[in-house]
């Protein structure tokens, strides 16, 4: 696309106009996108343009993405997935839209997303489920689903996403795109709704490792304005745009942690992408991460007391929705939240109350810190023996709508293999390595903190050898 | 522990923490489902912490310092603009002291 925008093949204009009249075509049919924002789009097209016949373009320049709802944008609705933020116009831009929209880059629209990001399913939306393109009986994934779901079907090239505890990299497996969760502190937070500050991390949505790697060279950044912000200077990063994903010098040793494979039901596909990496002379090890079993209980009490914490701001008389009438301040609060908020939102809202409160905050919270430190060790102490460490992304391939709807803690354990990467802050990469049943199965690789060049150049040579990125939900698989 | 916990689960006292109003009829479903959380919670118990010190950002990085000068404009105009109830720029609540 930034190849034919480049050799004038046409214009940014033209090329958004294409995805606005596509997206407003065939969204019905996955509900990916809560707004389309033909008119905002446009107007940065038509300045990618200029842009581009200044002489400064970026790679990104005029190229059509869509933003998940989370990120603030200024002049278009952010919702948030919710009822609460249903008519919510942010005032400032996110600093990672920011930083895009510097890059010249055109937002199409805001995709959706379970609500306030909780959730691995995209069910939990006040504006309703997304379906996943491979098929319109199952789930996304979540809690970037419409992200997801728009790039698998060809509707952007690019999304953005969230990753809390797999957000980015569950729905990639489902949708058998690439996503990348960055170190924490790689992207600002600035803009983005908080949902557990210390575990929330933007990231990048695509078909392919190099757009992925291209992305996020123009997501990242310090900013003064996130206190977790992380001040460095990579070189690689700011070579992408002109050199791409750097090469790999050397073959690497990759850690298959046994934990991860013990009750494996589609092994085999695991198997054969590691047999097509071992082409190019990367060798395997069996490590182990020995507190993986206690990961998901320590994401549930972490990001739930964080949660409730954070969603404390909605009071009904900032901004978000008031109810009717109210007859004191306690009810105005109650009654506003109450009708606001969806039954997960709340659910997580009271968990994190519980497990804070008095009595119970050394038995939960703070042993929840504990362990969390523990599960970082495992992972710093693999990585002693190990470059980079595989593992599939997710225990089954996408689930049906409403299989796991009515069980909140199945549909918890989803997130498995992603939540001790984001325990631990550590970069991962979900990308397609197979199919069951006409389902994309996801592998995820893990590597060091501020090491995503050794993901991108492992994911990039990968898709080199292997075309299952390159499938489109309607062929046969 | 944990029959012990979820037995001092209590819904009424729990929503007033949170300021949510949950209505009568659902407090035993709503009790029923935190247990459930609780029960999976409860499983990271057997893990043994003794000396180790908890991780409160996944890098352990330290929190960044600025000074304390203004760094924001005045927005309150844009910022109240998403109000659902101002007069003369200040935030309408519903009367507390009479």
């Amino acid at each position: 696309m930034s190849a034919g925008l480049e050799a004038g093949e046409y214009t940014s204009v033209e090329l958004t106009n294409a995805h606005l009249d596509d997206i407003e075509l065939r969204n019905s049919a996955s509900n990916s996108f809560i707004t389309i924002a033909r008119e905002h789009a446009l107007k940065q097209a038509k300045a990618a343009d200029a842009q581009r016949a200044n002489g400064n373009p970026t790679p990104l320049t005029g190229i059509p993405i869509a933003h998940k709802d989370i990120f603030c944008t200024e002049g278009l609705l952010t919702t948030c997935g919710s009822k609460m933020l249903s008519n919510f116009h942010a005032p400032y831009n996110s600093t990672m839209v920011e930083r895009l929209n510097a890059a010249g880059i055109v937002t199409v629209g805001k995709t959706n997303m379970d609500e306030f990001a909780m959730g691995s399913s995209n069910e939990n939306s006040f504006f309703g489920p997304v379906t996943n393109p491979w098929d319109r009986s199952r789930v996304p994934g979540g809690s970037s689903g419409g992200s997801a779901s728009a790039v698998a079907d060809g509707l952007v090239a690019c999304a953005t996403g969230t990753d809390t505890g797999g957000s980015i990299r569950q729905p990639a497996a489902f949708c058998g795109i690439t996503g990348l969760k960055p170190t924490y502190g790689r992207i600002s937070r600035y803009g983005m709704i908080a949902f557990a500050s210390s575990l929330d991390q933007a990231g990048p949505m695509t078909r392919t490792a190099e757009d992925a790697a291209l992305m996020l060279s123009y997501m990242s950044g310090f900013d003064p304005r996130d206190s977790t912000s992380a001040n460095r200077q990579d070189d690689w990063l700011t070579a992408i745009a002109h050199n791409g994903i750097p090469k790999l010098d050397r073959p690497l040793s990759i850690g298959l942690p046994k934990e991860y494979f013990a009750d494996l039901a589609n092994a085999e596909i695991i198997e054969a992408a590691q047999a097509e990496l071992a082409k190019n002379g990367h060798t395997f090890k069996e490590v182990s991460l020995p507190h993986t079993q206690a990961a998901i209980p320590t994401y549930y009490v972490l990001a739930s007391a964080e949660a409730s914490t954070n969603l404390s701001r909605y009071d009904g008389v900032r901004y978000g929705h008031r109810c009717n009438n109210p007859t004191s301040l306690q009810d105005l609060y109650e009654r506003s939240r109450s009708e606001g908020f969806g039954e997960e939102v709340k659910r997580r809202i009271l968990t994190g109350t519980y497990t804070l409160s008095v009595g119970y905050f050394d038995a939960y919270y703070i042993k929840a810190q504990k362990i969390r430190r523990l599960i970082s060790n495992d992972f710093n102490k693999a990585f002693e023996e190990v470059d980079l460490l595989m593992t599939p992304t997710s225990p089954t391939p996408a689930f049906r709508l409403n299989e796991h709807a009515q069980d909140p803690v199945a549909m918890y354990q989803q997130d498995l293999y992603t939540v001790p990467t984001s325990l631990a802050g550590l970069p991962a990469l979900s990308m397609p390595c197979g199919f069951v049943n006409g389902l994309p199965i996801g592998m995820q690789l893990i590597g060091p903190a501020f090491r995503e060049d050794t993901i991108l150049s492992v994911a990039a040579q990968f898709q080199q050898i292997t075309d299952w990125h390159k499938r489109h939900p309607g062929e046969t698989a | 522990m944990t029959d012990q916990n979820n037995a001092e689960i209590n819904i009424t006292h729990l929503a007033r923490l949170g300021r949510l109003a949950i209505p009568k009829l659902s407090h035993a479903s709503t009790e029923q489902e935190l247990e459930n959380i609780i029960a999976m919670i409860d499983a990271m118990q057997s893990v043994n912490t003794d000396g180790v010190e908890p991780l409160s950002h996944p890098l352990d990085s330290e929190q960044l310092l600025r000074a304390d000068v203004v760094s924001e404009p005045d927005s309150r105009t844009a910022f109240q603009s998403n109000a659902p109830k101002t007069e003369d720029g200040y935030y309408l609540v519903p009367r507390v002291v009479d």
